[in-house]
């Protein structure tokens, strides 16, 4: 009972911090809208803590954080091999070539408006489905080490990326290419200087989203199988052992690292789009 | 309308690819297949054959190539077999079966439809917290951005041996990551949603006296509903694959995910790739239907999709 009210108290003191932060005169400046997610964050792990250990929840259900913490700075050799298997080799290659992948195919059905027409809708289509499935036939034909992993990964990321690339090629209006022409600029000069700029919130947008396919798509592939090396591989092992403070450990590592490779798609796209309306 | 010929075009010249694609593919188990049956094939022994490219063994055995297209186990099967195994598990199987796709995929839809319910009503009612709530906005708003970032995806397969072990069992869990995974999308499309009205039309009512809840009713959640469809359809997606991924960890007992881990481990990939096209049919018509009544609702307000 008591830990029940000492986490009711955590509660209630972290809100009206925030409350107080969030009304007060500062709160639209930089720090105090990181800090004011940053104090809800810690209350909840708090609340987390005091109620697992108050109620000794098992830690086959849920491992408090501290446990998780202690898990991540032992295990940490083996957190980066996994680390390195999953998102450098199987997503990071999985996504590049994907990503070049739509983007040739993107320009050359751009040359055809008859194709890109067609291109939209199904690439809008395919993106909507559930290509993820496809990772046991992947598994079946490239083996269940990295390279079935990164192909999984081309697939999913291939249709956002193409379908935005084509969408952003498009956007250029009819007096901005008139202004090309009597330029003299012919199809090259016009893309490279004109509709490729253009194009760049489109494509960033399909490589955001990307992102987060591409690891989603490298961690449940191994799922499907694997070497004794991997993200996906750990977790999977590791709920089968009922060590579920490694899982909420991979589970932290996968967070960050899909936060990282978003944040650092958005910091490229700041420095390439820094014309946009919505960049200033 | 005027889009049909070129999308024609597009899917036609995937399916000739997929079509001349299976030859190189199955080239070396049908030709394994054809010396058994006796046929002559050059070079005749297995080992020999696995040294040749696919191409080229399949230009030196033309004879054989009818037959990477009718293998019981092939690598990568042909549009039509799919088409034949889709036709006997969803139709001329019994529902009841247990091989029939129809009960499988009733199993993952209704998770799913139950998890997209939950997590879309809990979505809708957080973003009205966040409109409302200063501090909610301020608190909770950024985790819900960062969270689209990260593979939570991930969490599947504990949380369905967290369930596990506190007794629930089968729809829930499932239904759970189901909900997780479409109560994101909903909360952020619809934070900007009820955000949409501009301070023009925010100022209008208040002229008007309106109080708080009156704005709400009569402008934000209107404003909102092209917002809203824009992430259901986004959801709904999520939900399926959240489903279709929670039925991995639990040892393949039924639903779309399950035919798919079965087909893996048995060798039978018509079977895998049974369940993958049911799942991607199931998909689009959940996109679809959700499509479809973004139109007639946009219709009937007289407004336009996002």
């Amino acid at each position: 009972m008591i830990y029940l009210i000492a986490a009711l108290v955590i509660w209630a003191v972290g809100w009206l911090m925030n409350m107080w932060l969030a009304q007060s005169a500062q709160s639209d400046t930089r720090v105090v809208s990181l800090i004011i997610p940053a104090i809800f964050g810690v209350t909840l792990l708090l609340m987390w803590e005091v109620l697992v250990r108050g109620f000794e929840v098992s830690a086959v259900i849920l491992p408090p954080p501290s446990m998780i913490w202690e898990r991540m700075i032992n295990e940490g050799p083996r957190l980066w091999a996994d680390f390195e298997q999953t998102i450098i080799k199987g997503a990071m290659t999985g996504y590049v070539i994907g990503a070049l992948a739509a983007f040739g195919v993107a320009l050359l059905a751009d040359r055809s408006e008859f194709l890109s027409r067609g291109i939209l809708p199904v690439g809008g289509f395919m993106a909507a489905l559930p290509i993820v499935g496809t990772a046991p036939i992947f598994v079946k034909w490239l083996g269940s080490d990295w390279e079935s992993k990164a192909a999984v990964v081309g697939v999913m990321v291939f249709f956002p990326i193409l379908v935005n690339t084509v969408a952003g090629l498009k956007d250029t209006s009819a007096m901005q290419r008139d202004l090309m022409r009597t330029y003299g600029a012919g199809y090259w000069p016009t893309l490279l200087k004109l509709r490729l700029p253009a194009a760049m919130p489109f494509i960033f947008n399909g490589l955001k989203i990307a992102t987060t396919l591409a690891l989603i798509g490298a961690i449940v592939a191994e799922f499907f199988g694997s070497p004794t090396v991997g993200m996906g591989f750990r977790i999977s092992t590791s709920v089968g052992q009922l060590a579920l403070d490694m899982v909420w450990a991979e589970i932290v590592v996968a967070a960050i690292a899909g936060s990282a490779f978003y944040g650092l798609m958005a910091l490229i796209e700041k420095r390439v789009t820094f014309w946009h309306p919505s960049q200033r | 309308m005027k889009s049909i010929l070129p999308v024609l075009t597009v899917v036609g010249a995937i399916l000739l690819f997929w079509i001349v694609a299976v030859i190189p593919m199955n080239i070396h188990l049908a030709a394994d297949m054809a010396q058994r049956q006796d046929m002559l094939v050059t070079p005749d022994t297995p080992a020999a054959r696995q040294d040749v490219g696919s191409i080229s063994l399949a230009l030196q055995n033309p004879n054989v190539i009818p037959m990477t297209y009718s293998l019981d186990r092939p690598r990568l099967p042909s549009p039509d077999q799919i088409a034949v195994e889709l036709y006997d598990t969803v139709i001329d199987k019994k529902i009841t079966s247990k091989r029939s796709l129809v009960y499988h995929g009733w199993v993952t839809l209704s998770a799913t439809l139950l998890g997209f319910a939950i997590g879309t009503t809990l979505g809708v009612a957080l973003a009205v917290g966040i409109v409302f709530s200063r501090t909610m906005d301020k608190s909770v708003m950024p985790w819900a951005i960062v969270s689209q970032t990260i593979p939570i995806l991930a969490l599947a397969p504990m949380v369905i041996v967290m369930l596990g072990a506190l007794g629930f069992q089968g729809l829930l869990p499932k239904a759970m990551i189901s909900a997780y995974l479409s109560f994101f999308p909903v909360v952020v499309g619809m934070v900007k949603g009820l955000r949409s009205p501009d301070a023009m039309q925010l100022d209008l009512l208040r002229t008007y006296n309106a109080s708080n809840a009156q704005g709400f009713w009569k402008l934000r959640l209107p404003a909102s509903v092209p917002y809203l469809f824009a992430s259901l359809k986004i959801g709904i997606s999520a939900s399926l694959v959240g489903a279709i991924v929670g039925e991995l960890p639990t040892g393949a007992q039924a639903g779309f995910g399950a035919r798919m881990l079965v087909g893996d481990q048995y060798g039978q990939p018509l079977v895998t790739w049974a369940a993958l096209f049911a799942a991607a049919i199931t998909a689009a018509v959940l996109v679809g239907f959700f499509s479809m009544l973004e139109r007639i609702t946009l219709r009937r307000m007289g407004t336009q999709a996002v």
